[in-house]
């Protein structure tokens, strides 16, 4: 049974999030952020699509160092197009609900 | 502000809140798996809460829970936290020529609030006005860190009452998420090119590297293909 109100690891949590906190901050606390060159800004204006495809093929598409191609990747490309083509998110991630569901009961029958 | 601005200010207020439902309920499905997940890890309700709420992100605290099961020493945790959250310093980095006018504390309180979703969302909003609105850059933090933490805690109380996400198909809401809204931030061609480029090198990372480096490579060498496309059509 485990003591609900333990707080052994709650130093560890903290420390965790120091190090998280230092990465989110130092840029956003630096000064002249404002005042950079052209060439790095549009670098990091480019940082949003670039990170967060990356974030989302290797969710989908890597499964323990091994490449996998199934209905989930599939799915996530299309809805990603219909939330794009449907300017909403939330369309777009129910597309990919509705058709990863459509597409398990496909394959499995 | 002028009336036009006004009412472009209006309706990306009136998008950001739409788009954040999706997130929403992307952050109690997976609060509320991580919160159960902790507690079958042995993880106390203050110690879940506590992770939840002090590192506030996700990929990290699943692995860090994942570690602490197999009995990991702090250090090494703490260096796998780390090295998963590192690409939350160019999520900070993208945000911060347009942030740079705010106060000081303002801009330490959204760095605390910096998740992938919450810039996400960020960046689509800015991307819509052309500048920082800093209401609904505090709304897309909370947007995630509250779901996420009273899910936390309702996913440890609930424990093995909870069905599996992939039964009913919520466990592709994550890269779904995140694929939309990078679809959603591509405006030109360059953007277009660091998007496959920074998935595609991502993924090849993934496989031949390192799995925990992969989106920070592919977030750092996306970009700079981006930037050769637009130069090279400038050129031609």
């Amino acid at each position: 049974m485990i003591d609900p109100l333990r707080t052994d690891l709650v130093p560890l949590a903290i420390l965790g999030g120091i190090g998280t906190y230092a990465a989110r901050a130092l840029p956003l606390l630096a000064t002249g952020a404002d005042r950079l060159p052209a060439l790095v800004l549009a670098y990091l204006r480019l940082i949003g699509p670039a990170v967060l495809g990356a974030i989302a093929a290797v969710n989908v598409l890597v499964d323990d160092a091994t490449l996998r191609v199934g209905p989930e990747a599939v799915t996530v490309v299309v809805g990603a197009l219909i939330g794009r083509w449907r300017d909403s998110l939330l369309v777009g991630m129910a597309a990919t609900v509705v058709a990863v569901l459509l597409l398990r009961a496909t394959i499995a029958g | 502000m002028s009336g036009a601005d006004a009412k472009q200010l209006r309706a990306a207020r009136r998008r950001l809140a739409i788009d954040s439902i999706g997130i929403w309920v992307l952050a109690i499905v997976i609060g509320t798996i991580f919160g159960f997940t902790a507690r079958e890890g042995g993880l106390s309700l203050i110690e879940t809460a506590a992770f939840s709420a002090f590192l506030f992100a996700g990929a990290a605290q699943f692995a860090a829970v994942g570690l602490l099961a197999v009995a990991a020493p702090w250090a090494s945790i703490l260096l796998l936290v780390w090295l998963l959250n590192a690409r939350h310093f160019l999520y900070a980095a993208s945000i911060a020529p347009h942030a740079a006018a705010l106060p000081r504390r303002v801009r330490a309180g959204l760095a605390y609030l910096l998740t992938d979703e919450a810039f996400a969302l960020t960046s689509a909003h800015v991307a819509r006005l052309g500048r920082m609105d800093l209401s609904g850059a505090w709304y897309a933090g909370f947007a995630i860190f509250v779901p996420w933490n009273l899910a936390t805690l309702a996913g440890w109380l609930a424990g093995a009452a909870l069905p599996d996400p992939a039964t009913i198909g919520l466990d592709v809401a994550f890269p779904a998420s995140m694929a939309g809204l990078a679809v959603g931030l591509v405006r030109d061609r360059a953007a277009l090119a660091a998007l496959v480029a920074g998935s595609a090198t991502a993924v090849g990372s993934a496989l031949l590297v390192n799995a925990n480096a992969a989106v920070m490579i592919g977030g750092l060498l996306g970009p700079l293909v981006g930037l050769v496309v637009a130069n090279r059509r400038r050129a031609t």
